[in-house]
């Protein structure tokens, strides 16, 4: 069993879930991204999920896509990320994943970052635009680095789809909540609790739901049928907009919601 | 026979590089457009609509006095800018919108850079009466903004995307962002040969008709098949339209040309074969622009439909097996051969066809006065009206001021 999925796991003997929460690298700067990673995991967050700014994020909404722009124009380079993941990791004992779109992984070099992300202490990567039938090279790679692998899961996918992700997937698995891209909604959909039973007849023991949770109460709702919750752009607006104490703040009321 | 790739790869091009979320809806209409495409009732529909709605079959015209400027070769245009929309955008549009409707879809949505593919999705939708909202980079709906009123006109919704450099490569990522969060309702119709699998499969096909026209054509009218083809490649459907017809007559040569901007070896071009290495853009693997840690580096040309960082999967294969040659043309040898190709023949090309046309002044010179090119005349120039006229400052001072004041209301009334 992999860290993060022991973390998750441990979480839920302990409470009712795990939080995991997502923040870009380099936004508003580096320094400040690696203090605002390290809050949320001084404030109950169980897994940090570090997104590496992209030209192209398909998956992302406004507040992501908008810090993620700031980031690279202000010169984000992959080598940030791999430092940010040291530094934190070096600071907190929370496990650290990354999350990045294909082609800057692609063209770092497959073996090459994974090799990086393993010296840096990083703890896997989820792929949002790569699914497992395109991903061989990256499964050899994660097996022979011991990163997890964490690919998504769709209210959309087949039932074959899902046996696939799920036996894919080292971690977790990444069920996403609802037919859209990332940012905070009012309703997370009833469509993410019929996907974790969908995953668990497929054989997922560890199923963490993502897209539109804002708030501690859907945090509660969704671990009670759920192994984590995961949370990303409410602690973007709140970095935006209060800085390293408002993301403080703001996971530290989240993380209320893992209680039973 | 190279003719008969299917996709999802084209050697080591292509696949699916999306959401998870999107990978059903892939499905669904892969498998439509496979039932599709043997289905004679579908291509009977589908025929009707090209016969008797976009005037298909497109004639071809010699250009004899355009063609004493490519070294005496003789220049064949297949006249796309004869369509109705204007561009050879609609073969897909048509095709596509047919499948939206078999699947039950009923909105439709898509992304534009020069407004072609918008306006002929538009007029699909408006055809069809399914409801439909076009993305276009903020950037383009400034250069296009005659294309953004046709749109308007036609019953679509217009969506500025202010993401990013503002162009064609954002509007793409607004439009699979809408797809993802839409996909019951609604399909996405991509407008070039790149995207997941089967779009750039299906939109060649659904172009095809170009080069198989244009190969019986220029065979009845010189005896013979043709020296070279030559097309202009943005996102490159229109060339792979013409192309894939004569993929297998190894004696024809094939040129993409495309948008050199300013110059390929500057920073502001598009051209992504020449300039660009293989990584994954909007779905597929092909060749695009980008820096070292693969972020997509912006693209420039003076013509919309052609700035664009990547290109299909099918022509960075064709590259790499050597079958068709990519070469660069700037912005200005574009216009010249725009201007040209105006005063010689009385056809007004589209800037974007106008890059194919300076790449066949070249290539006639090369390959000499025995030698027959045909051309993609891929779209007309109305819509480039306001970019010509300014690049060759063709309207007195006092009339633009006094057409920018008139203008203005109307614009601002949307």
């Amino acid at each position: 069993m992999s860290t993060v999925e022991n973390t998750i796991a441990q979480a839920n003997r302990d409470r009712s879930g795990a939080l995991i929460g997502y923040l870009p690298v380099g936004f508003p700067t580096i320094a400040d991204s690696i203090e605002a990673a390290v809050a949320l995991a001084e404030n109950g967050v169980d897994v940090i999920e570090l997104g590496l700014p992209y030209s192209d994020p398909v998956m992302d909404g406004p507040a992501i896509q908008k810090a993620t722009q700031q980031a690279l124009a202000n010169g984000f380079r992959l080598q940030d990320g791999f430092d940010a993941v040291a530094e934190i990791t070096s600071r907190v004992s929370t496990p650290v994943m990354l999350m990045s779109y294909w082609n800057p992984i692609m063209q770092f070099g497959v073996d090459r970052f994974a090799d990086q992300l393993t010296a840096a202490g990083g703890a896997g990567i989820i792929t949002p635009d790569l699914v497992s039938d395109e991903a061989a090279e990256w499964i050899a790679a994660s097996e022979r680095t011991g990163l997890d692998r964490v690919f998504l899961a769709a209210p959309s996918s087949s039932d074959a789809r899902l046996v696939r992700a799920v036996e894919a997937s080292t971690g977790f698995v990444y069920a996403v909540s609802t037919m859209g891209i990332t940012g905070a909604r009012s309703d997370v959909d009833s469509a993410a609790k019929t996907l974790v039973a969908r995953l668990r007849t497929a054989g997922s023991t560890s199923a963490c739901v993502g897209l539109g949770i804002s708030t501690a109460e859907q945090v509660h709702e969704v671990l009670t049928y759920a192994d984590g919750a995961i949370v990303g752009s409410v602690f973007v607006s709140a970095l935006a907009t209060g800085g390293v104490s408002a993301v403080a703040q703001t996971a530290a009321s989240l993380s209320t919601g893992t209680l039973a | 026979m190279l003719r008969d790739e299917l996709g999802p790869y084209f050697g080591e091009f292509g696949g699916r590089f999306v959401p998870e979320s999107l990978i059903a809806a892939l499905d669904e209409l892969d498998a439509a457009y496979n039932a599709a495409k043997i289905d004679p009732v579908f291509q009977a529909e589908l025929a009707e609509l090209h016969a008797s709605y976009t005037g298909r079959p497109s004639i071809i015209t010699e250009v004899p006095r355009f063609a004493a400027h490519a070294g005496g070769a003789r220049i064949i245009l297949k006249r796309e800018d004869l369509n109705h929309t204007g561009s050879h955008k609609i073969n897909n549009v048509l095709g596509q919108a047919l499948l939206a409707r078999r699947l039950g879809k009923t909105r439709l949505i898509a992304e534009t850079g020069a407004g072609q593919h918008g306006v002929a999705t538009a007029t699909a939708a408006a055809l069809f009466g399914m409801s439909c909202v076009v993305y276009m980079g903020e950037v383009d709906t400034e250069r296009q903004a005659l294309n953004v009123a046709r749109m308007r006109l036609l019953g679509a919704e217009v969506i500025p995307v202010t993401a990013g450099s503002r162009t064609l490569k954002d509007a793409i990522n607004e439009a699979l962002r809408d797809w993802v969060a839409n996909v019951e309702d609604t399909h996405y119709l991509l407008g070039t040969v790149a995207g997941p699998h089967p779009f750039p499969v299906m939109v060649r096909d659904f172009h095809k008709v170009i080069g198989d026209e244009a190969r019986e054509q220029v065979i009845k009218l010189t005896g013979a098949l043709p020296t070279a083809v030559a097309a202009c490649v943005g996102g490159g459907s229109n060339a792979m339209g013409i192309f894939h017809a004569f993929l297998d007559d190894p004696d024809v040569a094939l040129y993409g040309y495309e948008a050199a901007g300013e110059g390929h070896l500057t920073e502001r071009h598009a051209a992504t074969l020449t300039r660009g290495r293989p990584g994954v853009l909007h779905g597929a693997r092909s060749y695009m622009l980008q820096d070292e840690d693969g972020q997509t580096v912006e693209s420039h040309s003076i013509s919309a439909g052609l700035d664009y960082p990547g290109v299909g999967p099918e022509h960075s294969w064709l590259k790499d097996i050597g079958r068709a040659n990519y070469l660069p043309i700037t912005d200005a040898e574009a216009m010249e051969a725009l201007r040209l190709l105006s005063r010689t023949e009385g056809i007004i090309p589209a800037i974007e066809s106008a890059h194919a046309l300076a790449g066949a002044l070249k290539l006639g010179k090369e390959l000499g006065p025995d030698s027959v090119i045909l051309v993609n005349l891929s779209g007309r120039g109305d819509k480039d009206m306001e970019t010509a006229a300014e690049y060759f400052d063709l309207i007195d001072a006092a009339d633009a001021a006094a057409a920018a004041s008139t203008a203005t209301p109307v614009a601002e009334e949307k």
